[in-house]
C-alpha cells in the first residue's frame, strides 16, 4: 500500500510550510531516514526524513510550493504501484520560496517563547500539544516546556528525542566562515528601488509583532556609558596574535563581541537582579544566564541563545557565538536554540554606529547595546587631552523589573571588567 | 550440550517425567501404537508398555473428561490432542471441569493434568484445524497456558507443566516441531509464569509467543541491519500466568513497544498485554503500541494467502518502523 507524507508540523506554532527543496525525483528508492526535502517553517528550514522507505510514486506538490500542515506533498510505496489520489489539492506553487505567509499565522520566532522559563501567560496552547507520555515526562524533569519543542514524530508530535536535543541544547561543529556578527555593508548601493509592496515572510512577522509589542507593553528606560575600550583591544590583539601562532588556519578569533558576551555574563553574576524576567504578579529570577545576542540577516535577524554563559569560558562563548551564526546564515537554527533566553546584547559597531538603545527582547529585563569603538579626544588623569579609545555602551530597561540604581550598577560592573579585561580571564 | 529438535525435546520431557514419576501416563488418539499423529510420542509405547501410553478413541470429550477423572485421584495424565482446534468439542470438560475443580471443592480436589498438542495455522489445513486458542484458554482463572517458541522452552515448560498442580495446556506448533535447538541432557524445568529476553536491544520492545517470537527475531536481524535499529524480543513463553515485569522492564527501557501474535487480533493475547503496558507503564512510552496479528479472517486455505495472513517478518518490520517514527 502506498502510503501518502503529508506536510509535517514542525514547529508548535507551525501552519503552513514551504518546500524549499526536493532532494527526491519520482521512482526513486528511498530508506528510512533519507532527507526527503528541505521545509521552510516560520522558524528555521528544517531537514524532513523519510519514515516509510520504498520508492517514491508521486511529488504532489513542487519546490517552492506552501503547503499548510497536514497537505500531501508525496507517495511512497511499492515500485511500478499507482500513485494514490491525494485527498487535497495542494496550492499553486508560489514564484519564490519567500513567498508570504498570512499574517494570521502568529509565529513567535525571534525569539520563540524561552523554553526554560516560560512566562506564565499563554499556557492554553500546551495542553493541546501533541507530546508521547514520555516525552512529558522527560520534559518536566528538564524544566522544559513541550509546547515550546518541535515535534518530529508522526503528526508533529513530540517524542523523546526532541526533549534530549532541546534539552542539550546542541551545538553543531563551527562553520567556516568569518565571524563578523553582521553582513557586510554592501560596496555600492543598489539605487532607488520601483514602487512596490513587498511581501512580508515569516521572520518579518515576527519581528514587527514581537518589537511592536515590547515598545508597547514593556516600560523602557535607557542609560548609557562611555567605556575605556584601549586595555580591551589591546588584550584582544595579543589573545588573537598568540591564538594564531598556536593554532595556524584553524585558530579561533576573538571578536570584540566575544568579549562583550563574556563581560554581560560576568556583570550579570555580580548584579543578578538584571538576570530576571518580569512575570504578571512576579518577577522571575534566573538561575542561569542565557545570552542571546543579534545576527543580523540580509532579510531580516535572529537571536540565537549562548545557553549557561555565566558558566563558559571566553574560548567557549566564542566557538559557541561563532557556530551558532554559521548556523543563523544556513537558516539551520532550530528552535530551541533560538528559545530561553535570560539577557540579549545587540552590536551595531562594525556599521561605525557610535551609540545606540535596543528594543528589549520580552521576557528580557534589559538589552545592552553596543557602538563602536572609536578614537577621540579625552582628559587624562592629569587633566591632559589625550587620544582615548571609546565605546559608548547604552542599556535599555524593563523598570517593572529593574530600576535606573540597579540598571547603573550593571553599567558599572560592566564598565569596570571591560576596562581591566584581563579579569574576565579568571 | 545436545542440539535436538523442538519435537525431540518434548519427547525427552515426557519420558524423563515417566521414568521420574510412576503417576505419569500418556494419553492420546493414536500416541502408542501409531507413535503419534505427527511422531512427538515415538517409542514411548515401547519403553513403557500400556499401561503407561494409551491410545484412546476418537472421542475428545470422552477422553479429556477420563484424563480429569484421572487427575483428581492422583494420576498426572498427559493428554495429546491431535489438533488444539479439537479441543472445542471437549470444551466443557477443558473450561468448566478442569478450570474451576479445585476453586468448587474448596482446595479439596487438584487437576494436575496437561493437554498438549499444536494450535497453529500456517500449514494449508484449512479454517477448522488452525486455530489458536491459547487467548480464549488463558481468559478463565484457574488454567494455566504456555506456548514455547524453542526446543529448550518446549522441554523445560513440559516438563514443569507436568509436575504442576492445576490444569495446565500446552500450545505446540507444527512448523517448529523441526527446528533444532541446545536442549541440556541434565534435568531442569523452566517455570510457569517466566518471560524471557530471546534478543536485547535499546530502541524497541517486541512482545511474541510461540512462533511469533521466531518470525520477531528474524525482524529484529532486519532492522538492525538494514535500519540501524536495536530490537529487544520478550517471550512470553507463559501466556497465563503472564510476566507482566518483564514486559514493563523492557519498555521503560527502550520506550516503544510492539506487540507480535498468530492469534487474530479481536481479543488476543496481546489485546491485554497492551492494555498492561498502558495502564503500567504509560509515562514511559515515546510511541502509541503497536501490533502485528494474523489477518482478521477465518483461516485461510489458499497457501499462499494464508502465508500473508500469519505475521511474517516484512510485515513486522513495517509496523516496526511506524512504532519508531
Amino acid at each position: 500500500m502506498a502510503e501518502i507524507i503529508d506536510m509535517p508540523k514542525l514547529s508548535d506554532t507551525m501552519s503552513v510550510g514551504t518546500l524549499v527543496k526536493w532532494n527526491i525525483k519520482e521512482g526513486q528508492k528511498v530508506a528510512f531516514g533519507d532527507i526527503l526535502a528541505e521545509v521552510e517553517t516560520d522558524k528555521a528550514t528544517m531537514e524532513l526524513s523519510c519514515t516509510v522507505p520504498g520508492t517514491v510514486l508521486k511529488i504532489y506538490a513542487p519546490a517552492g510550493s506552501q503547503l499548510p500542515v497536514g497537505d500531501p506533498i508525496c507517495a511512497i510505496g511499492k515500485a511500478g504501484e499507482a500513485a494514490p489520489d491525494p485527498k487535497g489539492k495542494p496550492v499553486a506553487p508560489k514564484a519564490s520560496a519567500k513567498a508570504p505567509i498570512p499574517e494570521t499565522t502568529g509565529i513567535p520566532c525571534v525569539p520563540a517563547a524561552p523554553a526554560a522559563n516560560a512566562a506564565p501567560a499563554p499556557q492554553s496552547d500546551a495542553s493541546r500539544t501533541s507530546a508521547s507520555p514520555y516525552a512529558r515526562r522527560m520534559a518536566e524533569k528538564a524544566a522544559l516546556n513541550v509546547a515550546a519543542l518541535t515535534g518530529t514524530g508522526p503528526g508533529g508530535r513530540v517524542v523523546a528525542r526532541d526533549v534530549a536535543a532541546a534539552a542539550s541544547a546542541p551545538v553543531s561543529a563551527a562553520p567556516s566562515g568569518p565571524i563578523n556578527v553582521a553582513v557586510a555593508p554592501p560596496a555600492d548601493g543598489k539605487g532607488i528601488q520601483p514602487d512596490a509592496d513587498i511581501p512580508v515572510g515569516g521572520m518579518r512577522a515576527t519581528i514587527a509583532r514581537r518589537l511592536l509589542e515590547s515598545k508597547n507593553t514593556v516600560p523602557h528606560f535607557y542609560l548609557e556609558v562611555e567605556v575605556d575600550a584601549a586595555p580591551l583591544m589591546g588584550l584582544r590583539e595579543t589573545l588573537n596574535k598568540r591564538l594564531a601562532e598556536q593554532g595556524g588556519e584553524t585558530a579561533l578569533k576573538l571578536s570584540v563581541n566575544d568579549f562583550i558576551l563574556k563581560a554581560s555574563a560576568e556583570a550579570l553574576r555580580r548584579v543578578p537582579t538584571v538576570n530576571a524576567s518580569w512575570a504578571g504578579t512576579s518577577i522571575r529570577q534566573h538561575s542561569a544566564v542565557h545570552l542571546s545576542f543579534g545576527v543580523a540577516l540580509e532579510d531580516g535577524l535572529v537571536t540565537p541563545v549562548i545557553r549557561d554563559a555565566h558558566a563558559k569560558s571566553l574560548r567557549d562563548i566564542a566557538t559557541d557565538a561563532k557556530a551558532l551564526i554559521g548556523k543563523a546564515r544556513s537558516k539551520k537554527l532550530s528552535p530551541a536554540e533560538m528559545s530561553g533566553s535570560t539577557f540579549t546584547v545587540t552590536n551595531l559597531g562594525m556599521y561605525g554606529v557610535t551609540g545606540f538603545f535596543g528594543i528589549i527582547n520580552v521576557p528580557n529585563a534589559a538589552i545592552l547595546s553596543v557602538g563602536a569603538t572609536i578614537k577621540k579626544p579625552v582628559i587624562d588623569a592629569n587633566d591632559r587631552i589625550v587620544m582615548g579609545h571609546r565605546m559608548v555602551i547604552g542599556l535599555s530597561g524593563d523598570h517593572r523589573v529593574v530600576d535606573g540604581a540597579n540598571g547603573a550598577q550593571f553599567l558599572q560592573a560592566l564598565k569596570q571588567i571591560l576596562e581591566e579585561p584581563t579579569l574576565i580571564l579568571i | 550440550m545436545a542440539v535436538i529438535t523442538y519435537r525431540e525435546a518434548l519427547r525427552a520431557a515426557m519420558r524423563e517425567e515417566l521414568q521420574r514419576d510412576e503417576n505419569v501416563v500418556v494419553m492420546g488418539e493414536e500416541v502408542a501404537q501409531f507413535n503419534g499423529a505427527y511422531k512427538v510420542t515415538e517409542g514411548l509405547l515401547k519403553e513403557f508398555g500400556p499401561k503407561r501410553v494409551v491410545d484412546t478413541p476418537i472421542s475428545e470429550a470422552g477422553f479429556i473428561g477420563l484424563g480429569i477423572g484421572a487427575s483428581m485421584l492422583g494420576i498426572r495424565p498427559v493428554m495429546e490432542l491431535m489438533f488444539w482446534s479439537f479441543s472445542y468439542v471437549a470444551f466443557d470438560q477443558i473450561v468448566n471441569n478442569a478450570g474451576n475443580i479445585r476453586y468448587m471443592s474448596g482446595g479439596l480436589i487438584n487437576c494436575p493434568i496437561v493437554i498438549r498438542g499444536p494450535g497453529n495455522g500456517g500449514t494449508n489445513v484449512g479454517a477448522t484445524h488452525s486455530h489458536t486458542p491459547e487467548a480464549i484458554l488463558a481468559s478463565h482463572p484457574g488454567i494455566k497456558v504456555v506456548c514455547p517458541a524453542t526446543p529448550y522452552d518446549a522441554k523445560g515448560l513440559m516438563k514443569a507443566a507436568i509436575r504442576d498442580n492445576d490444569p495446565v495446556y500446552v500450545m505446540e506448533n507444527t512448523i517448529l516441531y523441526n527446528d533444532k535447538g541446545e536442549v541440556p541432557e541434565e534435568d531442569y524445568i523452566v517455570p510457569l509464569g517466566v518471560a524471557d529476553v530471546k534478543r536485547v536491544g535499546t530502541d524497541l520492545t517486541i512482545v511474541a509467543h510461540g512462533r511469533a517470537v521466531i518470525t520477531s527475531l528474524k525482524a529484529a536481524e532486519i532492522l538492525e541491519k538494514e535500519h540501524g535499529v536495536s530490537v529487544e524480543v520478550v517471550d512470553l513463553r507463559s501466556i497465563r500466568p503472564l510476566d507482566e515485569e518483564t514486559i514493563l522492564a523492557s519498555v521503560r527501557k527502550t520506550h516503544r513497544a510492539l506487540l507480535v501474535e498468530e492469534n487474530k487480533p479481536f481479543c488476543g493475547v496481546d489485546a491485554q498485554v497492551a492494555y498492561i503496558i498502558q495502564a503500567k507503564a504509560f509515562d514511559d512510552l515515546d510511541a502509541p503500541i503497536g501490533r502485528v496479528s494474523s489477518i482478521d479472517a477465518p483461516q485461510i486455505y489458499c497457501k499462499r494467502m494464508e502465508d500473508e495472513q500469519l505475521p511474517h517478518a516484512a510485515r513486522v518490520v513495517a509496523a516496526a518502523l511506524k512504532v519508531l517514527a
